[in-house]
């Protein structure tokens, strides 16, 4: 049987409370056993917090049904709850298991930035959010896929625990267990602090911090042994957000969250690159793609952090401005917003920036089929990685969304925002193969808002005016990458643009990569998703060259490559028609995965209020097995009857073998009666 | 089924064996090594119709269940002759070990004498069936779950139980009966023993209809158990003088 918890325990001191938990699990270390119910409604709830009989109760409930309130009434009586099992089926009308403020605290606007915008005083961006991912349970919580399995726990429990006309339930009754024990407790600093103490050779680790790759590529490349300030350079970043997640955090999808602004930000990449191979510019383009964002920030607070200790290739004073891809899928009428911060903005040298970036955005809609809106002065922000560049430094920049005021996506960081969120609907006579191919209404509008992306970075970096209307994003690629990166990953396009090297990347299983974050490891590996993103943006702004494959692993043999600037990466290639051999080849390009581990964990500061402290639990297994539970009355009565037996047996025994001689004494030995 | 049903079924089963060793065999290493040989006859003879029925399923299709359930019955008829077989066999062998030790032990005369060889090895075979019965239900019952997914009793392990705890003495009176029989020349004892057990096997066939199978084999136990006291010495007068609480020993032997 296959499960999945939420599983971690994930550690984060909250400035107001001293501790926030996040899916916290509080199992035991034997599992955590309790009697199937199956909720049909809410009412029925009623059974096992109260009327039922034989408590504890393992609560089966569709996810219609996985809502706050109900949920927290499981909450409050946990004593007679011993986990719940979610059953994902339709998507409800709205479900956001995310806080109502998301990152409020390691966002631009705190107290002392501006008391009125603090707090999302101004503007409530998730107001859809219950904070349900954010709740500690005493129980463990599981989703469990719609199959066969799943329709076995049902039959159990319709076969064994249905109550007939009211009255008990017959035992022996249909019963599951849990296992899913988190070795963390507390918070990040308390599980840290025992990592540390064990001072043995092979230190076991109960929790370790979150955190991944950034993907970067530089237009123009810099060496990239060279780090701090370059005089005489001017940047703008180009940033997108890589990861979501959800309740269940290996079923985070993150459609409208993070793969709409990335897939524009890759496609606007690449029709940056393939019209303005030879213009030059005046300003260098950095394309950044940030992990980790959704836990406080992770990859965009550790790139400003290396920025402002030389430990990047650039530092704050050579980023020029920001123009930051949110949230741009589900539009409400035909316009996108432009989002900027007031407070920034009351400087006069940044607003004018601000102002001509405004400009290039908005001149470049034309010819497309919608047009860009800023939105109101007084409103800030949203959640967005210019956030932490703010508050290192007034950066002028712009974040584009599909909403004006609070967000569009009714979804936030839930396992429901989907392809079907998204509405990518494919006819339905297509094969995959086709289906990857096939153009989607939402490929299209994304693939005009990256066009103006690009078009507005040309701008934005000094190009010609004249070339601008050259630059379009290509809809074929951009409806490939949707429907690779929602619907199935292991499609044609991928694998031949992908590593045949990196196993982690083989795309053997067909579902989208996960989404969530996950640990940083300490071996230099990444995860599925960012090799995706990696190798994507490696082949659709590098070059192809000619090496070999030992070349390509060491091409600074050769006279005119250097990996100073470039990474060489070895691309699994097409497969001719005739043969069956692929056709790698070796890839030039400025793409480089850039760690992005918060600054706390190297600064050691585990209660930090300035960067993110999330650390995930480590636990060794999660499995779930459901079998039949016998009555109490059985057990005791059995072993009753066990030590009764035992000593009527022993006092018989000794009094019969005391009396052994008068009891069996009439036959004597046939030679002992000679005596 | 938690450890209150693991601790419950095993003092069930094990319970008298464990009482009667403490009490009548472990003080005597010469009957604790009869008891152990005794054992391994017994494992001996289940190796070897084991074997049969292995033998004879694999060359058959594992798919007819009732094949398989013949096969089974069959296996478990063959088993039971060789038991028996291996319980002569040890009262042979018994009998020739008795006169070495009679030469080498310090008193005059046997250190044990047939009747308690007999109990012994009844007890050896006993312990050793029951082990092997019970044991692998044991381990199982020591997890949160019961029986009964796909419509069993939920009574299983308490009747495995009360079964061993069956078994175990049947084999003990059997033992007595048998060796007894065998030094009168009484052969029909030995007849009438394998029937007696055949017939248990049988009863045991009916499960799980425990009360077809549980209460008739406990009376078979306690007719066994009857014949037994009679033919290892007992008789109704001793009774009456336990009763009486008089030493009448030592009065009617003086």
């Amino acid at each position: 049987m296959t499960g999945r918890g939420p599983g971690t325990i994930i550690g984060f001191p909250h400035k107001r409370t001293s501790i926030f938990f996040l899916s916290c699990v509080s199992a035991s270390i034997s599992g955590d056993t309790g009697v199937i119910h199956v909720l049909e409604s809410e009412a029925d709830l009623e059974w096992p917090l109260s009327k039922g009989p034989n408590p504890p109760y393992m609560v089966l409930l569709e996810s219609s049904l996985f809502t706050k309130s109900i949920m927290m009434k499981m909450k409050n009586a946990s004593s007679r709850v011993a986990g719940v099992v979610v059953v994902p089926k339709t998507s409800p009308p709205e479900f956001s298991p995310h806080t109502t403020c998301p990152n409020e605290n390691t966002g631009v606007y705190t107290e002392t930035y501006d008391h009125n915008l603090a707090h999302c005083n101004t503007t409530v961006w998730n107001p859809r959010g219950n904070g349900l991912s954010y709740e500690e349970f005493d129980f463990p919580v599981f989703s469990l896929k719609e199959d066969n399995e799943t329709e076995v726990i049902k039959q159990c429990y319709f076969d064994h625990n249905r109550v007939v006309n009211g009255s008990g339930l017959q035992y022996p009754l249909c019963a599951m267990q849990l296992f899913s024990h988190m070795h963390a407790v507390t918070d990040t600093a308390t599980c840290m602090r025992r990592s540390s103490m064990d001072f043995s050779t092979s230190p076991v680790m109960v929790c370790d911090p979150l955190g991944g790759y950034n993907v970067c590529a530089f237009i123009r490349p810099y060496n990239s042994t060279a780090f701090g300030h370059k005089e005489n350079e001017s940047v703008v970043i180009a940033a997108a957000r890589l990861d979501s997640k959800a309740f269940f955090l290996e079923d985070s999808t993150g459609a409208e969250g993070s793969v709409s602004g990335f897939v524009t930000l890759l496609a606007a990449a690449q029709a940056l690159c393939e019209a303005t191979q030879e213009a030059p510019r005046t300003r260098n383009i950095l394309f950044a793609f940030f992990h980790g964002e959704v836990f406080d920030y992770i990859g965009s607070s550790r790139m400003v952090y290396d920025m402002k200790n030389n430990m990047f290739v650039i530092d704050l004073d050579n980023v020029h401005s920001i123009l930051e891809i949110g949230q741009v899928a589900v539009r409400s009428g035909t316009n996108l917003f432009l989002h900027s911060d007031p407070v920034s903005r009351r400087n006069n040298t940044v607003h004018d920036e601000v102002t001509n970036l405004v400009k290039n955005l908005q001149s470049s809609t034309a010819g497309l089929n919608f047009s860009f809106v800023e939105t109101d002065f007084s409103q800030p922000l949203p959640p967005s990685s210019f956030q932490r560049f703010l508050r290192a430094r007034a950066i002028p920049g712009i974040v584009l969304a599909d909403h004006q005021t609070d967000f569009n996506n009714r979804y936030y960081e839930s396992f429901y925002d989907n392809a079907a969120h998204l509405n990518l609907t494919y006819p339905s006579n297509l094969s995959p193969e086709e289906q990857l191919e096939f153009v989607t209404d939402t490929a299209k509008s994304l693939t005009e808002v990256a066009t103006a992306v690009a078009r507005t970075l040309f701008k934005q970096a000094g190009g010609n005016n004249s070339q601008v209307n050259k630059i379009n994003a290509d809809p074929k690629t951009v409806t490939q990458m949707l429907y690779g990166f929602l619907v199935r990953s292991n499609n044609s396009w991928f694998q031949v643009l992908g590593s045949s090297l990196r196993c982690v990347f083989c795309l053997s299983e067909p579902n989208p990569p996960q989404y969530y974050v996950g640990v940083a490891k300490s071996s230099h590996q990444a995860n599925a998703l960012t090799y995706l993103v990696q190798y994507l943006l490696a082949n659709l702004t590098g070059t192809a060259t000619n090496l070999t494959q030992s070349q390509c692993k060491k091409p600074d043999e050769l006279p005119n490559e250097s990996t100073y600037l470039y990474s060489y990466l070895w691309v699994q290639g097409m497969v001719p028609p005739n043969s069956t051999q692929r056709e790698s080849f070796c890839v030039r390009t400025a793409v480089r995965l850039v760690k992005a581990v918060s600054p706390a964990f190297d600064l050691g500061d585990y209660v930090s209020k300035e960067y993110s402290t999330w650390t995930k639990s480590q636990w060794k297994f999660i499995k779930a097995r459901i079998f039949l539970v016998a009555s109490r009355d059985l057990e005791m009565l059995t072993l009753g009857v066990g030590v009764a037996v035992l000593f009527t047996s022993l006092l018989v025994t000794y009094f019969v073998s005391t009396k052994a001689d008068v009891l069996f004494s009439s036959v004597r030995e046939p030679n002992n009666a000679a005596y | 089924m938690t450890a209150a049903v693991f601790f419950g079924c095993a003092f069930i089963a094990f319970g008298p064996a464990f009482s009667l060793f403490i009490f009548t065999i472990a003080k005597d290493p010469l009957r604790v090594i009869i008891l152990i040989a005794g054992a391994f006859f017994w494992l001996v003879s289940l190796l070897l119709s084991s074997l049969v029925w292995f033998i004879a399923t694999k060359a058959t299709n594992a798919q007819d269940l009732t094949l398989q359930k013949n096969l089974l019955i069959f296996g478990s008829i063959f088993s039971v002759i060789l038991q028996e077989v291996f319980r002569f066999g040890y009262y042979r062998l018994l009998r020739k070990a008795n006169e070495g030790l009679a030469a080498i032990s310090e008193e005059d005369g046997p250190p044990l004498s047939v009747r308690e060889m007999a109990y012994v090895a009844g007890l050896g075979f006993g312990i050793m069936s029951g082990a092997f019965s019970m044991i692998n239900t044991l381990s199982d019952s020591l997890g949160p779950g019961t029986v009964g997914m796909f419509g069993d009793s939920q009574y299983y392990f308490i009747t495995s139980a009360l079964m061993t705890l069956a078994l175990t003495m049947l084999h003990t009176f059997w033992g007595v009966v048998f060796f007894e029989g065998c030094e009168r020349k009484r052969w029909w004892v030995i007849a009438v023993v394998l029937c007696v057990h055949l017939m248990v096997f049988s009863l045991s066939l009916l499960n799980p209809f425990y009360v077809g199978s549980i209460l008739p084999v406990y009376a078979i136990m306690l007719l066994m158990a009857v014949w037994a006291f009679f033919s290892s010495g007992g008789s109704l007068h001793n009774i009456t003088l336990l009763w009486t609480c008089r030493k009448s020993n030592a009065e009617t032997s003086s």
